[in-house]
This record gives structure tokens, C-alpha cells and sequence, in this order.
């Protein structure tokens, strides 16, 4: 009997089979469709607004343990910049109660003998405590109040034409949370947070859908390659990847009005790298998993040290080492550094090479995983 | 027919899903042409048969040929020359008639791709609901679309399973008849079935039963390997035998009694034995007593009734 030879070579024409079918049902798809949109969106309003809308009106309490000229000009200052609404003044142990029962965000205290020691030039303590439960909240405030010093005092300073030191030392005291981050890091951060969550999210259901349906069945007794169907099923979600980073991006420039620095062109590239890495993940957790549930739980596994462990919540350099080492292995902490660099520091592409291979390595060997766990029969 | 080459040719296949045994030393012999049927309670391992012969399961020990390739070490080349219908309608729901079709002949790497899918819906006479969601289809269409899916690479035998459940009489003899055409044009075919009436259509049948192949042969042969006597009760159409049934069960000699419509049939290995019983329990009774040859269902539900289900499902 003649036996027809079939070389194991990749077929373009199969390949393309998968991509059309997966377009096809993505556009059917309601659910997942509404996803894409509605993720970054969602996400956006909430992290970007909460975070970026830098917060004015917050409730200040002032303790004058020595009222005078002085002392009252700041406070009105400090009202006229609208950044604080002065509750009142009030004792030491009143200010403390009040900043535990989230009463008031900040508490600034003027000390014994202020008045004196301004005009000796003696530079004297300004005590400002934060509520740092959200950095976020406190750090456009506290810029504000560091300048509200120079303008309010230096002028009416006998003696002094320009102040060398600044007339008071601002001393602020973040309670709650010792580290801030700055607003302008969220926003590319959430680039990477919801590309982690779509991506993973949406190939990892991909497989096992097919499998709970029953079509896998239909699938395997094709000759269809298991690189096909891999590769297949992620080209579409490119591109969904690709649609949410332009709407983020919008967003970040027309919304939230971050500076963006580095070339648009890299930043798409970087992106690119990213959304692929992400892919593979989520279409080898697919291969995995025996159904959707479980594709679910593997993406949130992933999902939550990539969030916690990457530079997204907590600054790295502040991690245990063991921390560090985890998240070193993260796409999305190599991610973070990308982005910042070309956003706001406007790096080139000489710079990028360090972030760039980590990801690159993932990636590998995520896909050498997943075709080596790909089931090509139903056992 | 005899002389016909053996398309698929396999001995001692196992199958075990953890500790259950779910398919115990398989022997199957089926010629080119030929349409066998594979019959078997439900959770008798016929699925799990057919989904080792075209390779979307492993077996875990066993040898053999289909299409004359390997079971074990060829799955990739003996699925491009298999149609495999699934038990359960397995084509993209949210995908329309055309576009299932379609994306099935590209998998296969068909040239005539488009040629090839619309003589499909002219076939099917679905040209005009082409682009209807597979989904949205009746039971007997989504049989025929998926029949005609299996077709489309032009595959040199046939695994259907349980093709015709949920279908009614005249599609599922529609789908007899194209059946035979196929066999006529040489393709093989391998069918499950749980209807008597299907099982005496194929050219040859095999009994599985809880992972054992209890009969094989033509149907005339599992009838005559069971080695059965059967007498054909029949009253005046009046009266009810259904109270008789449970007495004659009790008797010596009677192995089986099934109902026909309005008669019995009582069959038993023990010829002379079960004769003297039925006539010394019956002789008061008005009702008619005639020797006839075993049916297929009678072999059948002795077969059923004779084999142990070990494995408690
Ligand atoms: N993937 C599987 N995992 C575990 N058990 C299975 C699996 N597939 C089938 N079985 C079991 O194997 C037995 C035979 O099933 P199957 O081949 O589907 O029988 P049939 O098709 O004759 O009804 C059943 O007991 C069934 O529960
Ligand atoms: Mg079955």
C-alpha cells in the first residue's frame, strides 16, 4: 500500500484556517468582545482617576502650639491654595485621633517658639503628618506645601535678599506608608496590568472553551499541528492587545496628561514584545488546564505577583531580595522599566537591551512548555 | 468481499482511565468496503475504541493497523485519511454551515477548497442557508452537516459514532442509504449504533460489553453463536401477557423473554429442556406456541443479559 509522506512542516494555508475561525468567533463573541473594551476602561477609571485627578480640598487639622502673623499667613496660604481645607485648630492628642479615624489627611504643626526662630533665621520645624494610606492623595499636596514655605515666609524676612536655606524645614511624616510612588508611574503601569490580564485571560479560556464544547475533538482529528493552533489562536488577540494599548495610551495623553517622551514607534514595538509574551503564557496555561475554570485560576495566579511583585504596587528596590528575585522573572517587571524609560525618560532603543531579553527568555521557554504539554489526543 | 484487504487490523488493545479497565484486549478485523457495525450497551467502551483507531487516544498496550499504518506510532498520517464523526455534534456552534465546512477542508489542505465546500451544500441542499450558525440547526441537519464535514478530504474509511441518536426515522434512512452508496465506492465504514434494525444493515457486527468483545461476525453468525432456541408466544391479541412473562422467567431452561408487540419470545440454549417447559406450563393456557429462529435482538439481549458489568456502571 502506497503510505503518503507527510512532512511535520508548518502549513501556512492551516495556520490561516485557525486564524479566520478565531477572528470569526471573536467577532461573534459578545462576552469577550465586551471584555477588551470594557477591561481597560474600567481599569482606567478606576486606578487612573483615583490616582491622577490630584486630589485638592483635603482636611487638614492645625495644631498652633505658637500662634502668630506667621503661623496664620501659612495656614492662609495653604487654604488659598486650594490643595487643604483647614478643619480647625486643635491639641497634639485631638490631631492624632483625628488622623487615625481617617479624619483629616494631614495634621501640620507648628511648634513652641516658631515665630522666634523664623526671625532668627533659625530655620524652624514645620511638622506636616500624612495620611499615606494612598500616596497617591498625599504627594501633589506636600510639593505644594514645600513651596508655600519659600513663598509665604522669604519675602517678609528682614536681612535676607535671597534665602540660601530654605526659611523652614518642611519635615513630613508619612504614616501608614512610608514609601510614595508618583502619579506618573500608574498610568504606564496599568499598561502592563491590563495586557497581564486580558491577554493571559482571554488565550487561557481560548483552548479550554474548545475543549468543554466538545470541539476540540473535531480539531484534533485534523492533522492540524499543535504550533498551528498555538500560533493560530494568539494572532488575533494581538491585535485586541494592540487596540487596548492605543485606548490607554489616549487616555494617558488627553485624560491624565502624561508626558510622553520616547518614541511612539519603540513604545508599540516594547508593547508588541510584551503583548507576545503574555500570549504564550495564556495559550500554554489553555493547554493545561482540563477546563475554563482552571485556565481562570492559572491566570490569577500569575496575575497576582506579576501586580504585587513587578514595581506596579510596591516600589521594587523596596522587596526582599527573595521578592526580587520572583519578580526579576516577571515579563511585567521588565515591562515597567521599559515603558517608564521611553515615556517619560525618553530612552532609545541602546537602552532598552537589559529589559528587553529577560522578556524574550520568558517567553521561550513558556512556549517550549506549552507545546510540550499540548495534548494532541483527548487522554 | 473476502478477498477484500483488511483496513483496519488491530489485537489486544487496552484502554484504562485510572484504575478502570475500559477496554479489555480488543481484537477488530474490518475489510475495505466492508460496513461494520459496533454494537454495545452505553459505557461499554465504544467510544473510547473508536477515538484509539484514529488516534485522539492512546491505547495502552496493544498492536496493529489502520489503513494499513501504525495505530500506535502513525496517528498523524491515518487522521488525514479518516472521517471521524463524533458522538456528540462537535463543529463550531457559533460558525455558519459554510464556514464549518470550510475551515474543515482547510485543515485537511484541500486545493479545491471552495469547489469542494459548495458541492458539499448542493449535496446537503443547504446552498440557500449557508450562512445560517451551525448552532441554529435541528438534530437530523447537524447530522448531515457533520456527515458531510467527515466526507469533505475524501477519507478512506469512516468512524461514525452513534450517528443516528436523536434522529428520526427518515433521515436516519436517508442516512442508511448514503451509508451503503459509500460502501459501494469502496470506503469503509465503522459505525455504533444502539438500533436493532441499523445493526442488521451492516455487513458485519461486533458486541462489546463492558470493555469485552463478547461476539463478532456477520449477523446470522452472532445469532447462531449464542446457539439459541426460540418459540414465539402468541395469544388472540385479547388478553395481556404480560403477567405470563414473569412466570415464564421462572422456568427451567428459559434464559430469556422479551416482548414483541403483542407476542413473547422465549429463548434458551437448552432446546429440548426449555420445549418441555414451556409445554407442560402452557398447555392449559389459549395461546399459540411456534419454534422460530432467533432474531439479532434476541442475541442480543442474552448477550446483554450474559455478561457481567464488572466495572458497576
Ligand atoms: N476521558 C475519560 N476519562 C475517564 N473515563 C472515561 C473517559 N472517557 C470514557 N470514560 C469511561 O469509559 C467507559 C467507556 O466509555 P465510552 O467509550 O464512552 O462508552 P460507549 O461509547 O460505549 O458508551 C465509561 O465508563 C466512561 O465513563
Ligand atoms: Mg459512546
Amino acid at each position: 500500500m502506497a503510505r503518503p509522506f507527510f512532512p511535520k512542516t508548518f502549513s501556512l494555508s492551516r495556520w490561516l484556517g485557525i486564524l479566520i475561525k478565531e477572528f470569526i468567533q471573536l467577532k461573534r463573541d459578545r462576552l469577550t468582545f465586551g471584555m477588551i473594551v470594557g477591561i481597560p476602561i474600567i481599569q482606567l477609571l478606576l486606578f487612573g482617576f483615583a490616582i491622577n485627578s490630584d486630589p485638592k480640598h483635603l482636611p487638614t487639622a492645625v495644631v498652633m502650639a505658637d500662634p502668630g502673623p506667621f503661623a496664620r499667613a501659612y495656614v492662609a496660604a495653604m487654604q488659598n491654595s486650594d490643595y487643604f481645607r483647614i478643619v480647625g485648630s486643635v491639641d497634639e492628642k485631638e490631631a492624632s485621633d483625628l488622623l487615625d479615624r481617617s479624619q483629616v489627611q494631614f495634621v501640620v504643626t507648628f511648634p513652641p517658639g516658631f515665630h522666634r526662630d523664623l526671625v532668627r533665621g533659625k530655620a524652624p520645624t514645620l511638622l506636616v503628618e500624612a495620611d499615606a494610606t494612598d500616596p497617591m492623595a498625599a504627594g501633589g499636596a506636600i510639593s505644594v506645601l514645600n513651596k508655600l514655605g519659600m513663598e509665604v515666609f522669604a519675602p517678609d524676612l528682614p536681612g535676607l535678599e535671597k534665602p540660601v536655606a530654605p526659611p523652614v524645614e518642611l519635615r513630613v511624616h508619612r504614616r501608614y506608608n512610608a514609601e510614595g510612588l508618583t502619579s506618573y508611574n500608574v498610568v504606564p503601569g496599568l499598561l502592563g496590568v491590563i495586557l497581564t490580564m486580558t491577554m493571559v485571560l482571554m488565550t487561557g479560556l481560548a483552548m479550554t472553551r474548545e475543549r468543554e464544547r466538545g470541539t476540540f475533538e473535531n480539531l484534533l482529528a485534523t492533522p492540524a499541528t499543535p504550533l498551528e493552533v498555538m500560533t493560530g489562536k494568539i494572532v488575533p488577540y494581538i491585535l485586541i492587545g494592540l487596540i487596548q494599548v492605543t485606548l490607554i495610551l489616549l487616555a494617558a495623553r488627553f485624560i491624565f496628561d502624561v508626558p510622553m517622551h520616547g518614541s511612539l514607534i519603540l513604545l508599540y514595538a516594547v508593547v508588541l514584545l510584551f503583548i507576545c509574551a503574555n500570549l504564550t503564557l495564556g495559550i500554554t496555561f489553555s493547554s493545561i488546564a482540563r477546563n475554563q475554570l482552571q485556565a481562570m485560576q492559572m491566570t490569577f495566579f500569575f496575575f497576582l505577583p506579576s501586580m504585587l511583585l513587578s514595581g506596579f504596587m510596591f516600589p521594587f528596590r523596596g522587596m526582599p531580595e527573595w521578592a526580587q528575585v520572583v519578580g526579576n522573572v516577571l515579563p511585567l517587571t521588565h515591562f515597567l522599566i521599559l515603558v517608564r524609560g521611553i515615556l517619560l525618560k525618553g530612552n532609545g532603543l541602546d537602552m532598552l537591551w537589559p529589559q528587553v531579553w529577560p522578556i524574550l527568555a520568558f517567553m521561550a521557554a513558556v512556549l517550549a512548555l506549552g507545546l510540550k504539554t499540548f495534548r494532541r489526543t483527548l487522554d | 468481499m473476502e478477498a477484500a484487504p483488511l483496513v483496519i487490523d488491530v489485537t489486544g488493545i487496552n484502554k484504562h482511565f485510572g484504575d478502570k479497565h475500559v477496554v479489555k484486549d480488543l481484537a477488530l478485523q474490518v475489510r475495505q468496503g466492508e460496513i461494520f457495525g459496533f454494537l454495545g450497551p452505553n459505557g461499554s467502551g465504544k467510544t473510547t475504541s473508536i477515538r484509539m483507531l484514529c488516534g485522539l487516544l492512546t491505547p495502552d498496550s496493544g498492536q496493529g493497523t489502520c489503513l494499513g499504518l501504525d495505530v500506535l506510532t502513525e496517528s498523524a498520517a491515518i487522521k488525514r485519511q479518516v472521517g471521524y464523526m463524533t458522538q456528540k455534534f462537535s463543529l463550531w456552534d457559533d460558525l455558519t454551515i459554510a464556514e464549518n465546512l470550510d475551515f474543515v477542508a482547510r485543515m485537511f489542505g484541500m486545493d479545491n477548497r471552495r469547489a469542494a465546500v459548495d458541492q458539499a451544500l448542493e449535496e446537503l441542499g443547504l446552498t440557500g442557508r449557508r450562512h445560517q450558525l451551525a448552532g441554529t440547526l435541528s438534530g437530523g441537519w447537524k447530522q448531515r452537516l457533520a456527515l458531510a464535514s467527515c466526507l469533505l478530504h475524501r477519507p478512506r474509511l469512516l468512524l461514525l459514532d452513534e450517528p443516528t441518536a436523536g434522529v428520526d426515522p427518515k433521515a436516519r434512512r436517508d442516512f442508511w442509504e448514503e451509508i451503503h452508496h459509500l460502501s459501494a465506492a469502496g470506503i469503509t465504514v465503522l459505525v455504533s449504533t444502539h438500533y436493532m434494525d441499523e445493526a442488521e444493515r451492516c455487513h458485519r457486527l461486533a458486541y462489546i460489553a463492558y470493555g469485552n468483545l463478547l461476539a463478532s461476525g456477520t449477523a446470522d453468525e452472532v445469532v447462531a453463536g449464542q446457539g439459541l432456541h426460540t418459540w414465539e408466544i402468541s395469544g388472540d391479541g385479547h388478553n395481556h401477557l404480560g403477567p405470563l412473562a414473569e412466570r415464564l422467567r421462572q422456568l427451567p431452561g428459559v434464559d430469556l423473554v422479551a416482548s414483541f408487540g403483542a407476542a413473547l419470545h422465549v429463548s434458551g440454549r437448552d432446546g429440548p429442556l426449555l420445549q418441555a417447559s414451556l409445554e407442560a406450563k402452557l398447555r392449559d393456557n389459549k395461546v399459540k406456541i411456534t419454534a422460530v429462529p432467533a432474531s439479532l435482538e434476541d442475541a442480543f439481549i442474552h448477550l446483554m443479559q450474559h455478561s457481567d458489568d464488572p466495572l458497576g456502571n
